[in-house]
């Protein structure tokens, strides 16, 4: 078989623990290989060792047969190797030509020669269909041509071997239908992919084979096509996972947050971005609100929880006006809310995984007295939100949340606000980044929630969760509610069709 | 409260203060002086060869050099120090809550000037006139340090621009005030009248201890606000809310807090810090040997910027600065006695150079923080739990893309 990298048999170990125990990938040159694990199952210490970051205890890497040694990713970008890892290395203020010009720019005299790197860069841009415009500034482009910019950079380098981390994690639906369309692009023009991901439906979708990870081990390699979604699930999670969420029918009570003529003006375009927005949530019920990005649902969100003025309308909770009222009000009086971007809202980086924790309720007599902090009451609830919630992290309780991974930062937020104990739980984007095992047992507390009497209202861009957990689906375009429609009775295309615009709205709230 | 559960809690108290990052600020804040002190060496060598080793000698023996006893030179350093660590709490107060006041030499300066105004005016309040005279130094101080930290929250104004301008607005203010005021003012003398002694700060034993140094209760009363600071920050919901903010202001605004009112206390108390130490300076005992006058110059007060390098070779601890105030402190002192063989110059610039080396505590703590850092992101990178730590250790500052 012609291998263009074999990583042979690869132990890495850490103080206590093996990372990656005689794990063993072989990558086909022209294929997408998967490379499929949950959170923290070696998946990425397995990629730094080929990307030269980590040394191997033992094992070796072959490419095209011959055994090298990659010391430093200089020596793995030689031999052709590149990575788009998951959080982007670009500079914000720089141009796109400039960022994938960056450590390796064409020189004439003492002078950058821009002139020639434009004109690689287009014709790149050109082959691999991935329309980027040069002059363009990192920080005006959206987060999915930021990626094509990284993806540039690996083809400016002449890397025949791509590593994407995690690619899909900050993509909208559109866009990873679009970055599936350029992988295809490069591996028809002889590139070779590796794909890292918990996803299936993706690995599904483009890869040829799959490699999977389980607490460092190597569990197997199957060709995608002789496998099924349920099969690698099983691989990587090492049981039975439920894919199909079984859940009571719902049982709506009293309404407990209402939305009347909800208008927001955005302060940067002073545009109305939620737009005469009407719609109640009860108790037990799950409404979700569907919609391609930037449809207004963050600003709507923003503006139930208080974190955004109101341009007009009113926000009833339990029947009491809090269009006015503080967020601290509104979290005291019960407004749960998962955020949509975790690190700016959710949570304070910097603080331990324990103050994090009582972020939303420091303030009540159960953690203070006098304004001293109860340390030790913080702390053992720290400790029992940790056991009840399955968050691991380094130290327990004191490890900074920043040095937490992202899976489980986010179990983080949701532990604190599902076990505030509000009557509304609002959650926005709530398994973005999570694995299937932690996707499922988020659904499954969402649920418990909901049946325990709690109302639940999301937002998600992921149409599969719309459709399989909410009860009512709300479908948001340019700032309205366009329709609603009852899970049981639509499907993806008739969903897509509102969310696009494609479909008149019917709904009047 | 029983016995155990104090002991726990004096217990807890020092464990916070050496275990977290015991090992980093120690070699840093180490190294930092040791640099220093060998540029510092070099200079002496260059400008004065013969006398070099005595200087230096002089310098490192700091406090303890003084010609008199040693007991004066303790006391002498306590009374140095006590207004940089005063100004140090609060730089280094307003650093822990994410705000850069360099408006404390403003904050000083006003400080000093209330505190002078109740000398002169209040000698009917009695054995209260120091009292009142030092809460009207904070309530001046506090109005220079809240004005910045209203701009600031509520409308984004930097306030380092801010407390840059109040440094100035308040240094020439104060000169207005003092020069048109003949009760304070001696013209012919062309600085301040002496004040009475009955508006001075009490020495509470400080005079028995240290005999005949210029130390007086205010070193007490700052170390007494440093453990207080200290308190605040670590262990209240008051303190949870201001670092909160500092770090991340707008997961404190989603989380409920406050966060304008946040910014515009921190910075109230950090004025009030500032100018707590200016009042003290001006009531001091100890400063009748120099008069405690002001001469109505236009400088800006230099103990409001040495809390910079106070604050950062303490990396804002409260604690940690009680500390730095006294090492910054003890050099100058020692750069004091060795006049004779140096010129006082070349004492400023060696001084200055330790006192500006400290200032790299920070950056050497970086270093030495992602070298411990990188070791730990390995092995956390392993413990299965944390894979998606970044390869790359994040230093702090850097911006963490969301997911």
């Amino acid at each position: 078989m012609n291998y263009i990298i074999e990583m042979l048999h690869i132990t890495k170990e850490f103080p206590g623990v093996k990372a990656n125990d005689d794990v063993t990938l072989q990558l086909q040159k022209g294929e997408v290989h998967a490379l499929l694990g949950e959170n923290g199952a070696g998946k990425s210490t397995l990629m730094s060792v080929l990307f030269g970051l980590y040394q191997p205890d033992s094992g070796e890497i072959r490419k095209n047969g011959q055994v090298v040694h990659i010391k430093n990713p200089n020596d793995a970008n030689e031999l052709g190797i590149g990575m788009v890892h998951q959080h982007f290395k670009l500079v914000e203020n720089f141009t796109v030509l400039d960022n994938i010009i960056l450590g390796f720019e064409p020189m004439k005299g003492v002078f950058i020669n821009r002139e020639e790197a434009r004109k690689k860069v287009l014709e790149l841009s050109e082959t691999y269909k991935l329309h980027i415009n040069p002059d363009a500034l990192i920080e005006d482009i959206s987060v999915g041509m930021q990626q094509r910019v990284e993806i540039l950079k690996m083809l400016y380098r002449e890397n025949e071997i791509l590593i994407f981390d995690e690619p899909t994690a900050v993509l909208t639906p559109q866009e990873i239908d679009e970055l599936m369309g350029i992988m295809r692009n490069l591996i028809k023009e002889g590139k070779s992919i590796i794909f890292i991901t918990h996803k299936l439906n993706e690995i599904m979708k483009i890869s040829d084979r799959c490699t999977v990870l389980r607490r460092g081990k190597l569990i197997g390699t199957v060709e995608t096509n002789k496998t099924s979604i349920p099969e690698l699930s099983k691989m990587m999670v090492g049981r039975d996972v439920q894919f199909t969420i079984e859940k009571k029918l719902a049982k709506p009570k009293e309404v407990v947050l209402a939305v009347e003529d909800l208008s927001v003006i955005s302060p940067l375009s002073n545009k109305h971005v939620v737009d005469d927005v009407s719609f109640t949530v009860r108790k037990g019920e799950v409404v979700c609100i569907a919609g391609i990005e930037g449809n207004g649902q963050s600003e709507l969100i923003y503006a139930i929880t208080g974190m955004m003025k109101t341009a007009a309308g009113r926000v009833l909770l339990h029947g009491e006006d809090v269009t006015n009222k503080s967020i601290r009000y509104r979290n005291d009086n019960g407004i749960s809310h998962v955020p949509e971007d975790r690190h700016k809202y959710g949570l304070i980086l910097d603080y331990n995984l324990a103050y994090n924790l009582a972020l939303k309720q420091y303030h009540t007599p159960r953690f203070q007295n006098y304004g001293f902090l109860k340390l030790d009451a913080i702390k053992a609830y720290a400790e029992k939100l940790i056991e009840q919630y399955d968050i691991r992290s380094g130290q327990g309780g004191v490890t900074i949340a920043r040095s937490m991974s992202g899976g489980n930062q986010q179990k983080a937020i949701i532990a604190r606000e599902i076990d505030k104990g509000s009557d509304l739980l609002v959650a926005v984007q709530v398994t973005r980044g999570l694995d299937v095992g932690a996707i499922e047992y988020i659904h499954s507390q969402i649920l418990k929630e909901r049946d325990n009497g709690k109302a639940v209202l999301m937002v998600s861009l992921e149409l599969d969760e719309v459709l399989s957990l909410s009860d009512r689906i709300l479908v948001m375009y340019e700032g309205k509610i366009v329709a609603e429609l009852d899970p049981k009775l639509t499907n993806e295309e008739e969903l897509g069709l509102y969310m696009t615009g494609g479909k008149a709205g019917t709904y009047h709230g | 409260m029983d016995e155990n559960r104090i002991f726990l809690n004096i217990k807890s108290f020092f464990k916070d203060l050496s275990k977290k990052n015991a090992f980093k600020v120690f070699t840093s804040v180490l190294m930092s002086i040791l640099f220093g002190l060998l540029i510092g060496f070099l200079i002496l060598l260059i400008s004065n060869p013969g006398t070099s080793f005595r200087a230096l000698g002089g310098i490192l023996a700091g406090a303890f050099g003084d010609p008199k006893s040693v007991g004066v030179g303790i006391g002498d350093l306590l009374y140095y120090a006590t207004p940089i660590l005063l100004t140090g709490l609060s730089v280094g107060f307003a650093f822990k809550t994410g705000l850069f006041n360099i408006g404390a030499a403003g904050q000083f300066m006003v400080g000093q000037y209330a505190a002078l105004v109740v000398a002169f005016y209040g000698s009917g309040l009695g054995p209260f006139q120091w009292v009142v005279a030092i809460l009207a130094g904070i309530i001046a101080g506090a109005l220079w340090g809240f004005i910045p930290g209203f701009f600031k929250a509520i409308f984004n104004v930097n306030e380092v621009i801010t407390s840059i301008m109040f440094n100035y607005i308040g240094m020439y203010l104060t000169n207005i005030l003092i020069k048109s005021d003949r009760t304070i003012f001696d013209i012919t003398r062309h600085e301040t009248h002496h004040m009475s002694r009955d508006a001075f700060i009490p020495k509470l034993g400080m005079d028995k201890l240290f005999p005949g140094s210029r130390a007086d209760m205010g070193f007490l009363i700052a170390v007494l606000i440093a453990i207080t600071l200290y308190l605040v920050l670590n262990r209240t919901k008051f303190g949870f809310e201001l670092k909160g903010v500092g770090y991340n202001r707008h997961a404190a605004r989603y989380a409920g807090i406050n966060e304008k009112k946040s910014i515009i206390l921190s910075m109230t108390i950090a004025g009030a810090l500032a100018a707590l130490g200016g009042a003290l300076k001006m009531l001091a005992p100890g400063t009748h040997y120099v008069g405690n006058t002001l001469s109505a110059e236009e400088v800006l007060a230099s103990e409001g910027f040495n809390g910079i390098p106070v604050a950062l070779l303490g990396l804002s601890n409260p604690i940690g600065i009680i500390f730095s105030a006294l090492f910054i402190t003890y050099i100058q002192r020692g750069g004091f006695y060795v006049q004779s063989i140096v010129m006082i110059e070349i004492i400023d610039i060696i001084t200055a150079i330790i006192i500006y080396f400290s200032a790299f505590a920070l950056a050497f703590r970086i270093f030495i923080a992602k070298r411990v850092q990188k070791k730990k992101a390995e092995a956390e990178l392993a413990n299965e739990n944390s894979e998606e730590v970044d390869i790359i250790p994040l230093h702090k500052d850097e911006e963490v893309r969301n997911e």
